[in-house]
């Protein structure tokens, strides 16, 4: 769904892990799982510290 | 083609010839026969048509009493018995746009009369009114008349002897939005693969549907201290409370809620759910930090890494909402956001 938002013009985008759980993974255990939620989101926080000059598409964090 | 058509021809004060802004307060008058540049929109009808009068009104007139101006207007022209309105151009003037924008749209619908004018693109006039009425592309002053009187000419004979209007592009007209079947030589598939191709080589092509234009919004400065700053969530995944009490629509959003999670640790599916269409809730609704991270971002204001997170939860469905819809409800997020003084907001999208 990222080319969306891309296409919308969000300045700070990250790939979630999944249209049907954008934070989670219903493949992994539920301490792995918040692993990879706090993985994702860890990196959305890094992406408000960063400073941009036009949209970016950031990498998959995990 | 029908002979003798009748027109009657809107102006301002100015292109009237009554004064400047110091007359744009006049009422309307009427006068026969053509006024200003209706003299050249006479000299391209020809024997085809003739402008039976012409209705001069001041701009500030019709902006402050607009109902009652175009009444007014409307009660001038009947006893001519006209078969079109054309009005203006207007070029860039604001109010003159709004008001010949305003004319021809009563005449089309109180009147039964088809009408034509002109403006500029940045005119407020077209946006307003584009849809509703024919409006030739002018340029941006007087200097272009010659051009747009010779568009709005073409469009009135047209109207008038009922032929097929052409694209906006051939004729010179903004688009109204108008989707029309047409038969061609080439099937979708063909005209598709046309496109992809040449949009692929970088090469130009014409969309055959008018696309909506994004915005760019320059992005806001990054945050500096991360531990001192208020974070706030956010989604258009469609959360709600169990059982949906405040009834929030699951597609074609009007609206968003906020959800108040001020000691909460961890989204329970006891609490809440998804309420969209557009994806398969399941997930979500088994454990709704899939959707809003709340349990991690308590974890991280526990752990200072961020100031605090924000007390409130803001959530819409986003399937199938309009751009307009979806405008207005991002401005309302993040008026409130801003009033409660929230540095970032982490949104989640389906």
């Amino acid at each position: 769904m990222t080319p969306i938002a891309v296409m919308i013009g969000a300045n700070r985008i990250i790939p979630g892990a999944g249209v049907v759980h954008p934070l989670g993974n219903i493949d992994l255990d539920p301490k792995a799982e918040k692993t990879l939620r706090r993985a994702i989101v860890e990196k959305a926080l890094e992406t408000l510290q960063t400073e941009l000059t036009e949209q970016k598409l950031f990498p998959r964090p995990v | 083609m029908s002979p003798g058509l009748r027109a009657v021809h809107y102006l301002n004060q100015f292109f009237g010839g009554v004064g400047g802004e110091e007359k744009a307060s006049e009422g309307p008058q009427v006068k026969d026969g053509p006024i200003g540049p209706g003299g050249a929109l006479q000299g391209l009808l020809k024997e085809r048509g003739e402008i039976v009068a012409t209705i001069i009104c001041g701009d500030n007139y019709f902006a402050e009493r607009t109902e009652k101006a175009v009444e007014e207007v409307l009660q001038m022209m009947t006893p001519y018995r006209p078969d079109m309105v054309i009005a203006g151009p207007a070029f860039n003037a604001g109010r003159y746009g709004m008001a010949c924008g305003e004319v021809c749209k009563a005449a089309q619908g109180k009147l039964g009369i088809p009408a034509v004018t002109g403006m500029y693109e940045e005119n407020p006039g077209v946006d307003l009114y584009k849809r509703a009425v024919y409006i030739v592309k002018t340029s941006d002053s007087a200097r272009g008349m010659a051009e747009a009187a010779s568009r709005m000419v073409n469009i009135a004979l047209k109207l008038i002897a009922r032929e097929k209007i052409g694209r906006p592009a051939e004729e010179g007209y903004f688009p109204r939005g108008i989707i029309r079947d047409e038969r061609t030589d080439k099937s979708a598939a063909e005209r598709a693969v046309s496109m992809v191709l040449a949009k692929i080589k970088g090469e130009p092509f014409e969309p055959e549907i008018e696309l909506p234009k994004f915005d760019r919004v320059k992005p806001p400065a990054a945050i500096k201290d991360l531990a001192s700053a208020k974070i706030a969530l956010a989604t258009d995944g469609g959360l709600v409370p169990r059982g949906n009490p405040d009834k929030m629509e699951s597609y074609k959003s009007t609206r968003f809620a906020s959800y108040n999670i001020k000691g909460i640790d961890s989204l329970s599916s006891k609490d809440f759910e998804a309420n969209h269409i557009g994806y398969e809730t399941e997930f979500i609704d088994q454990d709704p930090n899939r959707l809003v991270p709340l349990d991690v971002m308590r974890d991280l204001e526990k752990e200072g890494v961020i100031g605090k997170l924000h007390d409130k939860v803001y959530a819409t469905a986003g399937v199938a909402t309009s751009l307009a819809n979806s405008k207005k409800i991002g401005q309302g997020i993040a008026e409130q956001l801003k009033a409660d003084g929230v540095d970032g907001v982490i949104l989640t999208s389906t």
